[in-house]
C-alpha cells in the first residue's frame, strides 16, 4: 500500500505541476480553432521570432558542447591545482539569475562599460542586437553538457584510454575513438538540456536585446509582449510550439538512448 | 628486447612508491614481479610502461634512454588487472585498435586479428562485446590486443587478479606456453608467491619501494636474501633467531634430547600434504607440513602431544 501511495504522490505532483500547466497552454492554443492559430504562427514578426530563437540556438549549443566537453576533461582528466574551483565556477550560470546577467552585460558592453567603447570604436553593435543575445544565452546554458559529461568522464575511469595509448593511439586517436564513445550519451542528454535552456530562455535576452519586434524579439519575448497586449491566442501558440520542441527533443532522446544500453 | 630500470624513486604524494629501484630485465625472459600491496610492483611496471613519470632515474630500453619517450612512442603491450577492455567495440575491433591507429591495411588487420583469435582461442567471439564474455575470455582477448601490433615488451599487470581460482591456474599455464612460443620479454606483476614461481624464469621480490632479492624460483625458496624474502615467499616458522620452513620440522612421538615437547592444535588434510598447527610448551605457535604417510604413522589428532626438532635452519 505504501509503495502505491508514494506513486501516487510523486505522480500527482507531477501532473499538477509539470503536465496542468502544459496542458492549459495546449487547450488555449486552439481557443479559437486552427485557423486561428495558423493566421498567429504565421505572422511575419512571429516567424522571425522563431527563427533568431534558433539561430540563437544553432550558435550557443556548438559552442557550449564544445566548451563543456573540454571543461569536462579538464576538470576529471587532469589533475591541476584549481580544478575544484573551475568545477564550482562552471555552476554559476545555474546560481545566478539571468536578469543579474543580462544586467552584467549591459554593464560590460554598454556605453560606458569595459569593452562597449572598444565595439562602438570598430561599428560592431553589440546590445540591442544579436551578438549580446548570444552572449547572454551562452552564459546560461553552460553548464549542462559540462555537468552531464563530467560523472560520466569519472564512472568510465581512465585504463581504456591508457590501454589506447599503450597499444600506440596519440591524445587525439585515444579522444576521438576511445574517450568520445564513451561519453556520446552524457553529451547528447548535455546537447538536449542546453538546447531546451537555450529555447527557454527569457530573462538575461530581455535585459540586453531591447525586445524590438521584428528585430531582437526571440520567441519567448514574443509570448510575453503578446500576453501584454492581451493578444491571449498568440502567446498560447508560441508557448505551444516551444513546449512542442522541447518535447519533441526529449521523446527523440528516450526514443534512440534504450537501444544503446542494450547493446 | 632487455628492460632496464636506474635507480628510479616515485613519490605520490608523501607515500614513497619506489625508492631507488634499479633492475635488469634480460632480453626474452619471463619475469615477475612480486610483492604485498604497497609495495611499488605495479608503480614500477607501469613506469617501464611510461604510464606514471619517475620522480628521479632512467628507464632504458634495448639499450636505449626512453624515460623521456610517451608510452605511445615505448611500444609496449600492457594488459590491465581489470582488462580496460573498449566496452563499445566489438573483440575483433578490439584487437584491431592497435594496428588501425598505425594505419595498417585493412587484409593485414583482418588476417593478424583471425590469427590472434585463434592464438588465444575465441574463434567464433570475434563479433561479440567485451559485456558478452566471461572474465578469462575478457582477458585474453586484452592479451591478443596488447600482443597485435607485436610489441618487443609484454606487461601484465596482475593480470590473473580479478578471475577465479581455476581459470587463473589455466591462464598461467597458457601465459607460459605463449612466452615460450613468442619469446616476447614479459614482465608480470603478481602478489601471489605461487603463481611466480610457477610461471616465471625470474622473480623480483620487492617490498615497501624496494627490491628485496631477484633470482630464480628455486633460489628464492632455498636461499631466501633475508627475512622478508623467507617470510613472504613459502611458509616458514620463526624459532627465536632462526627461520624453519613447515617441512624441515621432525616430528616424533617419543621425546630424543634434541626435541622440545608440543601439542597438536589443528591437522589439515590437504591430499598428499598434511599440515598441522603445533602449540610448543613455552606457548610457540608451529606450522608443520607433513606427507600423508608420515602423518598417517603418527596418527596425528588433536589435542595429540608429539615432540618436535627443526631438521634446517636459516639465520639472517
Amino acid at each position: 500500500m505504501r509503495k502505491y501511495a508514494l506513486r501516487s504522490a510523486a505522480l500527482g505532483y507531477l501532473l499538477l505541476v509539470l503536465l496542468g500547466p502544459l496542458t492549459m497552454v495546449f487547450v488555449r492554443a486552439f481557443d479559437k480553432g486552427a485557423g486561428a492559430l495558423w493566421t498567429t504562427l504565421t505572422d511575419p514578426n512571429t516567424v522571425h521570432a522563431f527563427e533568431l530563437t534558433l539561430i540563437i540556438a544553432v550558435i550557443a549549443v556548438p559552442l557550449n558542447t564544445v566548451f563543456g566537453v573540454v571543461c569536462a576533461l579538464a576538470i576529471v582528466r587532469r589533475r591541476f591545482p584549481g580544478a575544484g574551483l573551475v568545477n564550482a565556477i562552471v555552476d554559476l550560470p545555474l546560481a545566478i539569475s539571468p536578469v543579474v546577467v543580462g544586467l552584467s552585460l549591459f554593464l560590460l558592453y554598454g556605453r560606458t562599460g569595459w569593452f562597449g567603447p572598444w565595439f562602438a570604436r570598430h561599428g560592431t553593435q553589440i546590445l540591442f542586437a544579436v551578438p549580446s543575445m548570444v552572449i547572454a544565452t551562452v552564459f546560461v546554458s553552460l553548464p549542462f553538457v559540462a555537468r552531464e559529461v563530467v560523472p560520466t568522464l569519472r564512472e568510465i575511469g581512465d585504463e581504456q584510454e591508457q590501454a589506447a595509448r599503450t597499444l600506440g593511439a596519440s591524445g587525439w586517436q585515444t579522444f576521438w575513438r576511445i574517450t568520445l564513445p564513451s561519453i556520446r550519451w552524457a553529451i547528447v542528454y548535455g546537447v538536449v538540456l542546453t538546447t531546451a535552456r537555450c529555447l527557454g530562455e527569457y530573462g538575461a535576452v530581455a535585459v540586453v536585446s531591447g525586445n524590438i519586434e521584428g528585430k531582437t524579439q526571440t520567441a519567448t519575448l514574443r509570448v510575453q509582449d503578446a500576453y501584454e497586449n492581451f493578444n491571449q491566442a498568440g502567446a498560447y501558440g508560441i508557448s505551444l510550439v516551444l513546449a512542442a520542441m522541447s518535447v519533441i527533443v526529449l521523446v527523440a532522446m528516450t526514443l534512440l538512448r534504450p537501444e544503446e544500453e542494450a547493446a | 628486447m632487455s628492460i632496464e630500470v636506474r635507480n628510479v624513486s616515485k613519490q605520490f604524494g608523501s607515500f614513497q612508491a619506489l625508492e631507488d629501484v634499479s633492475l635488469d630485465v634480460e632480453g626474452g625472459a619471463l619475469t615477475a614481479l612480486l610483492g604485498p600491496s604497497g609495495s611499488g610492483k605495479s608503480t614500477l611496471l607501469r613506469i617501464i610502461a611510461g604510464l606514471e613519470w619517475p620522480d628521479s632515474g632512467e628507464i632504458r630500453l634495448a639499450g636505449e634512454d626512453a624515460t623521456a619517450l610517451t608510452t605511445q612512442q615505448r611500444g609496449v603491450g600492457f594488459v590491465f588487472q581489470h582488462y580496460a577492455a573498449f566496452k563499445h567495440m566489438s573483440v575483433r575491433e578490439n584487437i584491431a585498435f592497435g594496428l588501425k591507429v598505425r594505419k595498417r591495411p585493412k587484409a593485414a588487420i583482418r588476417s593478424r586479428v583471425d590469427e590472434l583469435l585463434d592464438l588465444v582461442q575465441l574463434q567464433g567471439f570475434g563479433d561479440r562485446y567485451p559485456s558478452q564474455l566471461s572474465g578469462g575470455q575478457r582477458q585474453r582477448m586484452a592479451l591478443a590486443r596488447a600482443l597485435a601490433p607485436e610489441p618487443k615488451v609484454l606487461l601484465l599487470d596482475e593480470p590473473f587478479g580479478a578471475l577465479d581460482a581455476r581459470v587463473r591456474a589455466e591462464l598461467r599455464v597458457w601465459l607460459r606456453r605463449l612466452h615460450d612460443e613468442t619469446h616476447t620479454t614479459t614482465v608480470f606483476v603478481t602478489h601471489d608467491q605461487e603463481e611466480a614461481m610457477d610461471v616465471a624464469d625470474r622473480v623480483v621480490v620487492m617490498n615497501k619501494g624496494r627490491v628485496e632479492q631477484v633470482a630464480e624460483p628455486r633460489e628464492l625458496y632455498d636461499a631466501p636474501a633475508n627475512e622478508f624474502v623467507m617470510s613472504f615467499v613459502g611458509q616458514a616458522n620463526r624459532i627465536g633467531d632462526a627461520w624453519v620452513r613447515p617441512h624441515d620440522l621432525e616430528v616424533v612421538l617419543e621425546p630424543n634430547g634434541l626435541t622440545r615437547e608440543a601439542q597438536v592444535a589443528r591437522v589439515v588434510h590437504l591430499g598428499f600434504e598434511v599440515r598441522a598447527e603445533l602449540v610448543r610448551d613455552d606457548g610457540e605457535q608451529l606450522a608443520v607440513q607433513l606427507t600423508r604417510d608420515q602423518a598417517a604413522e603418527l596418527e596425528l589428532e588433536r589435542g595429540q602431544i608429539v615432540y618436535v626438532r627443526p631438521t634446517r635452519e636459516t639465520v639472517f
